[in-house]
């Protein structure tokens, strides 16, 4: 299917959930309201025309300075059809929260945590919520604009330190 | 000439510790730590081309049990030092470490939240050898430097800073 079709075809089943559409060179992104994610996720990978039963990407973005809200980023791929969508949901940085995906593409589990480790955005019925990437004991999310690029934190060091000091 | 005439051809002297310092510089076992495009460089080096084994540090042991140069060769992070730091641990006496690359050196690029600035933070080291990567020739200057660095020790004052820590 061509981008256009894809378009059509989630926004008449989803008239509602769909914000925005758009096309860039020649990549369809869809912009999608967080309460429909998880159903809309099912529809995709579900019916049969579309067949995305690849989930290649799932990120966060910090858009809190510009616009107040986090985004969660989900990259689909078709691997029957060879099409490709983008789908983006903001969510108010003040309840960064979203429903997992998990259910649909179980390889989310470990995006979602990553994307927890790094923006601190929830998943909701996540089997698993832990960080993944950062020490055990580190504090914070490090790819919020609000945490310095060099925010090192010796002491998730400090067992290793030579005399034990920082 | 001195004690040597009396022995004939046959009988060398010297002391302890020139013999065990040249036996320990002649052999040396590398432990490799890759951790970035500074392991690429680290494994060049034991290939044909440019051939450690001339110098005797060929033997490249994945085990630290037999090893005793570490090479740490590139970006170390937070959460990788307590792995490296035990691999260190794991070493038995006399050992040693080159730093190779900038990464390991200081951070190197890398002023970030998630990479130490320098494996020296975490345990002592040797050699520093600089580069980004350094080419396979500059490992091998730094192989040499540590063995002359070996060749100067006492081989019975040798201490690392493990020991050293235990005694303050």
């Amino acid at each position: 299917m061509d981008n256009e079709a894809i378009a059509t075809l989630v926004k008449t089943n989803f008239p509602e959930a769909i914000i925005d559409s758009k096309i860039f060179r020649n990549e369809l992104t869809l912009a999608v309201k967080r309460e429909y994610i998880t159903e809309i996720a099912k529809f995709l990978k579900e019916n049969k025309e579309l067949d995305f039963n690849f989930l290649s990407d799932l990120c966060g973005v910090d858009r809190v300075e510009t616009h107040g809200v986090f985004e969660v980023v989900y990259h689909l791929y078709s691997i029957s059809q060879n099409h490709r969508v983008r789908l983006k949901v903001s969510i108010p940085s003040s309840s960064p929260t979203i429903s997992t995906v998990t259910g649909v593409w179980s390889t989310a589990n470990w995006h979602e945590r990553e994307t927890y480790d790094m923006f601190g955005i929830t998943f909701d019925g996540h089997p698993d919520l832990r960080k993944i990437l950062t020490p055990d004991d580190f504090q914070g999310h490090p790819l919020r604009k609000d945490y310095p690029v060099d925010g090192r934190q010796p002491a998730t060091l400090r067992e290793i330190y030579r005399r034990g000091e920082a | 000439m001195g004690l040597e005439s009396h022995l004939g051809d046959n009988i060398l002297t010297t002391t302890l510790n020139t013999m065990v310092n040249w036996a320990r510089k002649s052999s040396l076992w590398p432990m490799p730590f890759g951790l970035a495009c500074c392991a690429i460089e680290m494994m060049a080096v034991v290939a044909p081309r440019y051939d450690l084994a001339r110098f005797g540090a060929e033997v490249f042991r994945f085990s630290p049990r037999q090893s005793d140069l570490m090479i740490v060769a590139g970006t170390l992070t937070y959460k990788m030092a307590s792995v490296a730091r035990k691999i260190y641990d794991q070493m038995p006496e006399p050992k040693w470490v080159i730093a190779m690359g900038a990464c390991a050196v200081s951070g190197g690029v890398f002023n970030t939240y998630s990479v130490v600035q320098g494996i020296d933070q975490v345990m002592p080291v040797d050699v520093y050898l600089p580069g980004c990567p350094p080419r396979p020739e500059a490992l091998i200057h730094a192989i040499m430097e540590m063995q002359k660095k070996i060749e100067k020790e006492s081989f019975v004052r040798k201490t690392t800073a493990n020991t050293v820590n235990k005694l303050a």
